[in-house]
């Protein structure tokens, strides 16, 4: 038998593959096009990028952290991408992808050194270098565009490149997911980032290295910004130094709604992932229903507090029983415990 | 005679926070196999010591040594590699984990590829349970376990860590008297294992029963360690305070007024049952019980944090609305919670933003809360309760444990309540402060308050109340009357054996 926790986890997960699957039905009724093999092509498609940025952010939300800079670190290295490959040309893909996942990884050390080292906390840390960050973008940039054009069609074939008909960049997503997704369960590791988040005191006096493993979630989140940066270049081949701004938010967003808690030791990346998968599925659905997009950030808005609510109402009722279990238990094991006693 | 070599040792150890010296010159060595007790007032310097053997401190002045050699501890993690094991007053797990990831954090089992083996880590802690003698699911999450059952996690945790060196900071607070027991069977057990233990408590029967020597501590300085069995209780007590104690227990005789509050057939699904009592104005009347009885919990209804299901409330003759604290304040009920930390303060605030936090309507301007009336209340009520402190700006945080709980009381004074219930109102107290706490509830009494007091300390039940209402699983089983009253059949009700009831 599992804990509760792990059962609540699943059933989490699961409500947010309902909404999912609603959804689709729902959108499919009135417009059947919304159903077909293309339709979910193009929303894995762009579900990729989001979705592996919330993968990295709930690593770092279980935490009781969070990371607002990934958006100028995918900005920053899309564009960086962009100008390796237009003016170095021969360079070979994989050294790009190397580079911008390094330059990631740098700039997740900076955060990490803020957050854990500097005491600094996370929401300021990283909305400090969100701007930083943007502020060296702009000034590498220089007003400078790179567009499809002047990249090889070998790096922006990858944006649309499938194998066995689904695309490549939601198979990079998932790989990403899976390593991330079974390591946060099955490693020391990932555990004591659980165990960080839900008790930072405890996690300190249970020989917890926090600083260090903090460090870590931040360069790791970095890297994963930086690799979503190649990402973005492939898919959208035109590059400035505004690429990406504002989709922190959305990262963080995805996380909540897929049931990582912004109060840390919760959540899991595949329930992440899935809330990437939802908040995308929306807006492509809204789109296909011809509702105003400017409505579409009012209806995110509203699910992410449906998600909070939803939260909460099972938190308490989970604490509910929890109290009927206990005292079913010490009802149960008196007598037991008296005779060890005895 | 050659002295073996201890396997802790503090020689000469002192620790400054800031412009305060928690720690002087202190001494004090663990031998394989002996329990030895650490003894003193809160605010003495106790957890500042524990937390030097724990690595959480680092001393300023003198050397720790470990089998004789000297050794600096970086970090709890060296601490621990060292068989330095710790359990808290407050025990600190992670609720969000399983019972057994608590106990083996960093060091759970694994199987290929690094991969976590669930099914042995928690036959593990099945096993180490088992050991203990106590019932719990080592997968079930450890949120929602009571403190007895958060304390054997704890114990659990140690225990599996192979640990040399034992420190138990306060275990005892807040278990049963059967619980006590089982702890010093397994304490004992793991001396006989060869481990050195460190045992603090503030109740010195458990003291002179569990330990071979005491070292005492007041107010960060060394004071003696010598043999229990060479020791009274008188002896220890003058050793800690430094002065006699007047008396432990200053109940003064009332006669009782008329009822104050009254509870009529109170019932809350599958957490008490059919609970009616009443308090006269001028009574203490306890309400004892085991851990989990349902005491805490009939409290929170009647003050309106929880709901109850059936049954009645009335202060003064009005009934009261299920679910609303602000009409139980307003009726004249204060509550002390159990949980000093958790729901009785704000830590990080200041003393008087703390005391003033009740009173806010009586004190506000229009929508202001003048800064100079919130410090004139604190200030009497400090004064009032002989609160240590130095600035009333200071955070709660830094003040002893008894010293909070005189703020939590405080607060609730300022709001001139006619009835005041307290849960464990000195768990976790030193003996000084105890007694200042057990004088101010006797007196409030004497001037009419009816006090309602909740508590697992058996000589404070019956040194203090008038009546002792006793619960077992969620129902009362017994009122005794103070003359009639004996620890015998306060403990025969708790645990639901017949004819036990007066």
């Amino acid at each position: 038998m599992r804990g509760v926790i792990e059962r609540l986890g699943r059933v989490r997960e699961l409500g947010i593959v309902g909404a999912t699957v609603v959804l689709f039905l729902g959108t499919g009724l009135s417009n059947s096009g919304f159903l077909s093999i293309d339709s979910f092509r193009d929303i894995l498609l762009n579900t990729s990028i989001i979705g592996l940025l919330a993968i990295g952010q709930a690593m770092v939300i279980i935490t009781r952290n969070v990371d607002l800079s990934v958006s100028s670190i995918t900005g920053l290295s899309a564009f960086t991408a962009g100008v390796l490959l237009a003016d170095h040309k021969g360079l070979p893909i994989a050294v790009v992808v190397v580079a911008c996942v390094v330059l990631g990884a740098l700039w997740g050390v900076v955060n990490g050194a803020l957050v854990a080292y500097a005491r600094i906390p996370a929401l300021v840390a990283t909305l400090g270098t969100l701007y930083v960050i943007r502020g060296v973008d702009y000034w590498f940039a220089g007003g400078r565009q790179v567009n499809a054009a002047d990249m090889p069609s070998g790096f922006l074939s990858l944006g649309t490149a499938k194998i066995a008909g689904i695309p490549v960049l939601p198979l990079i997503t998932l790989v990403v997911l899976a390593a991330v997704g079974w390591g946060l369960a099955n490693f020391r590791s990932g555990r004591e980032l659980y165990a960080i988040g839900s008790n930072p005191d405890a996690a300190v006096l249970a020989g917890v290295p926090v600083a260090r493993r903090l460090l870590t979630v931040f360069v790791l989140n970095g890297a994963i910004a930086g690799l979503a940066g190649v990402l973005w270049a492939a898919r959208f081949g035109t590059l400035d130094a505004t690429v990406a701004t504002g989709k922190e938010l959305d990262v963080v967003a995805a996380a909540v709604v897929g049931g990582v808690a912004m109060s840390g030791g919760v959540g899991s990346a595949w329930g992440a992932a899935l809330g990437a998968l939802l908040l995308t599925s929306i807006s492509s659905a809204l789109a296909v229903l011809k509702v105003d997009s400017l409505a579409q950030y009012a209806i995110n808005g509203l699910l992410l507090l449906a998600a909070i609510i939803l939260d909460r109402l099972l938190a308490l009722r989970v604490a509910a029983r929890l109290r009927k279990k206990s005292r079913e238990r010490s009802t149960e094991t008196g007598p037991k415990v008296a005779e060890v006693l005895g | 005679m050659s002295e073996p070599t201890p396997v802790l040792a503090l020689v000469d150890v002192s620790k400054s926070f800031g412009a305060v010296r928690a720690l002087r010159g202190v001494h004090l060595d663990l031998f394989a196999g002996e329990i030895h007790a650490l003894a003193g007032e809160n605010g003495a310097g106790k957890s500042t010591l524990v937390k030097t053997f724990a690595g959480v401190h680092r001393p300023d002045g003198g050397r720790v040594l470990l089998n004789g050699e000297p050794v600096v501890f970086h970090g709890p993690a060296d601490a621990q590699h060292a068989g330095v094991a710790v359990i808290y007053q407050e025990p600190t797990l992670f609720p969000d984990l399983s019972v057994a990831e608590n106990i083996f954090m960093g060091r759970q089992p694994r199987g290929a590829f690094g991969r976590l083996d669930r099914s042995a880590m928690n036959a593990a802690a099945a096993e180490l349970f088992a050991r203990l003698g106590v019932v719990l699911d080592p997968s079930g999450p450890a949120r929602g376990l009571s403190i007895a059952d958060q304390q054997v996690v704890e114990i659990a945790k140690a225990i599996s860590r192979d640990a040399k060196i034992l420190i138990m900071d306060e275990p005892t607070a807040a278990l049963t008297g059967r619980e006590v027991q089982r702890l010093f069977t397994v304490a004992r057990t793991l001396a006989s294992e060869g481990c050195a233990l460190l045992f603090i408590s503030h109740r010195l029967e458990e003291i002179f029963a569990l330990c071979r020597r005491v070292t005492t501590l007041r107010d960060g300085a060394w004071i003696a360690t010598e043999t229990v069995a060479d020791l009274t209780e008188d002896d220890l007590v003058q050793r800690m305070v430094g002065r006699e104690l007047t008396e432990l227990y200053p109940k003064v005789d009332v006669k009782p007024g008329e009822v104050a509050l009254e509870v009529a057939r109170l019932t809350r699904e599958g957490v008490f049952t059919d609970v009616s009592f009443t308090v006269r104005r001028g009574e203490i009347v306890a309400l004892a019980g085991l851990v989990g009885a349902g005491r805490s919990e009939v409290a929170r209804a009647i003050f309106g944090v929880d709901r109850w299901d059936a049954g009645s409330v009335s202060v003064e003759g009005r009934p009261l609305r299920a679910g609303s604290p602000t009409t139980a304040m307003a009726a004249g009920l204060a509550l002390v919670p159990e949980d000093r930390r958790q729901q009785g303060l704000v830590m990080e605030l200041s003393i008087e933003r703390n005391m003033a936090v009740t009173g806010m309507k009586k004190l506000r301007r229009g929508p202001v809360i003048p800064a100079a009336a919130e410090r004139a209340l604190a200030a009497d009520w400090a004064a009032r309760l002989q609160l240590k402190y130095s600035r009333l700006s200071d955070a709660v945080g830094v003040l002893s444990g008894g010293n909070q709980q005189k703020v939590v009381l405080g607060k609730w004074l300022s709001t001139g309540p006619k009835v005041l219930i307290v849960d464990e109102p000195t768990r976790g107290i030193d003996v000084g402060t105890k007694a200042e706490v057990h004088r101010l509830l006797s007196n409030l009494a004497a001037e009419g308050l009816a006090v309602l007091m909740i508590s697992s300390d058996l000589p404070e039940v019956l040194g203090m109340a008038d009546r002792i209402l006793v619960m077992h699983e969620g129902r009362l089983t017994a009122e005794i009357a103070r003359s009639e009253a004996s620890e015998e059949k306060v403990m025969a009700a708790a645990t639901g054996r017949r004819g036990a009831a007066a």
